[in-house]
């Protein structure tokens, strides 16, 4: 599967890795030039330096046949704004989209959006890892 | 009316300014030192500092009870999320925003903005009218029904130069409203109303038939 990210941080990184692992062709797309660090030297993806939420620069890197996108970057406006471009403007089938902001998730789960919110699940995985796991 | 708008940079500061002594008014900055300043020339009351995409920061502006709201931050991705959380957890009834990127126009209305203010695009649009070239400036989007209104003027060269409206073949959907003689005299146009060189019209046309009404109005004898 055609699958691009936009953000290459330390997550939008490991998730590029994970599905070029599992077989899948990559494109990731970012601002800053040096975020590609965060890829390892053998990744095989695509990388493209550009504003993933502009619908031009979307389309040179792909867009009209992606068959997945995902929106990682930090900022939940930028997810928000770039996950609606690639579901509405490029119809692209496969959508998900970061949202740290626990309220801002909700009203966008409910616009109908693929969403993860970090903020939940790492709260909750800090809660077992604490109370479940057995006293030392 | 009750208007919360988010942004106080120099079009949320100016559109504010123009609207606080008719409405209740507040606006909602990032920037402590700029909405210091903004409180500094319309009174405390007027301004709160804070993300205006923040729910806690929209509760504690009494967002429930505005009547509109208005996003003109210099960020599309701003202006898009202050707008549709107002709209789907505070059911504010209207949202205008700023658009910067004009590729981002269409987008917002698709996703229920219910007006968008683009001024790249109006500001490319008179620019491009100055330049010789036949340029078509949309003025105002009738958004219900696909429709707008926009502005041409009529080059020395252009066929219909001499002739009648009668004689224009206009797309379907496209009116001619109000053409202005270059004296600046408005006259209702009627189908023999004589079409001279450097005429501005105003028509209404059906935004797909744009490119046929400028055609139209504006290419030069075959």
């Amino acid at each position: 599967m055609f699958v691009m990210i936009m953000g290459c941080g330390r997550l939008g990184a490991q998730l590029a890795m994970m599905l070029e692992q599992e077989g899948h062709d990559v494109t990731v797309l970012d601002l800053d030039k040096y975020a590609f660090d965060h890829l390892p030297a053998d990744f095989k993806g695509g990388k493209f330096l550009g504003d993933g939420a502009d619908q031009d620069t979307l389309r040179r890197a792909g867009a009209e046949r992606a068959e997945a996108f995902i929106a990682a970057t930090r900022g939940d406006n930028r997810n928000a704004l770039a996950a609606q471009v690639a579901k509405h403007v490029f119809h692209i089938p496969r959508v998900g989209s970061v949202i740290f902001d626990p309220i801002r998730e909700e009203v966008y789960r409910g616009l109908g959006l693929h969403t993860i919110n970090p903020t939940k699940v790492e709260a909750s995985l800090l809660r077992d890892a604490v109370l479940k796991a057995p006293e030392e | 009316m009750f208007i919360v708008v988010a942004g106080a940079g120099k079009v949320g500061f100016h559109l504010a300014r123009a609207l606080v002594s008719d409405h209740e008014l507040l606006i909602i900055e990032m920037d402590p030192a700029r909405a210091g300043y903004v409180a500094e020339e319309l009174g405390d009351e007027v301004v709160m500092q804070g993300d205006a995409c923040d729910a806690a920061t929209m509760e504690r502006a009494g967002m429930e009870r505005a009547d509109l709201v208005v996003a003109v931050t210099g960020d599309d991705e701003d202006n898009l999320t202050f707008c549709q959380i107002a709209k789907a957890k505070f059911s504010v009834p209207r949202a205008v925003a700023r658009i910067n990127n004009p590729q981002n126009e269409s987008l917002f209305k698709d996703l229920g903005i219910d007006a968008t203010v683009s001024a790249t695009s109006l500001i490319m649009a008179h620019i491009e009218q100055e330049l010789p070239w036949r340029g078509l400036i949309p003025l105002l989007t009738l958004r219900a029904h696909g429709l707008e209104i926009v502005e041409l003027r009529i080059p020395s060269d252009a066929a219909i130069v001499g002739r009648n409206l009668r004689s224009a073949l206009l797309p379907q959907r496209s009116l001619i409203v109000l053409v202005i003689d270059p004296d600046g005299t408005p006259h209702l146009p009627a189908a023999d109303t004589v079409i001279r060189a450097e005429d501005i019209l105003l028509a209404v046309t059906d935004i797909e038939n744009e490119e046929g009404l400028r055609r139209a109005l504006t290419s030069p004898e075959p």
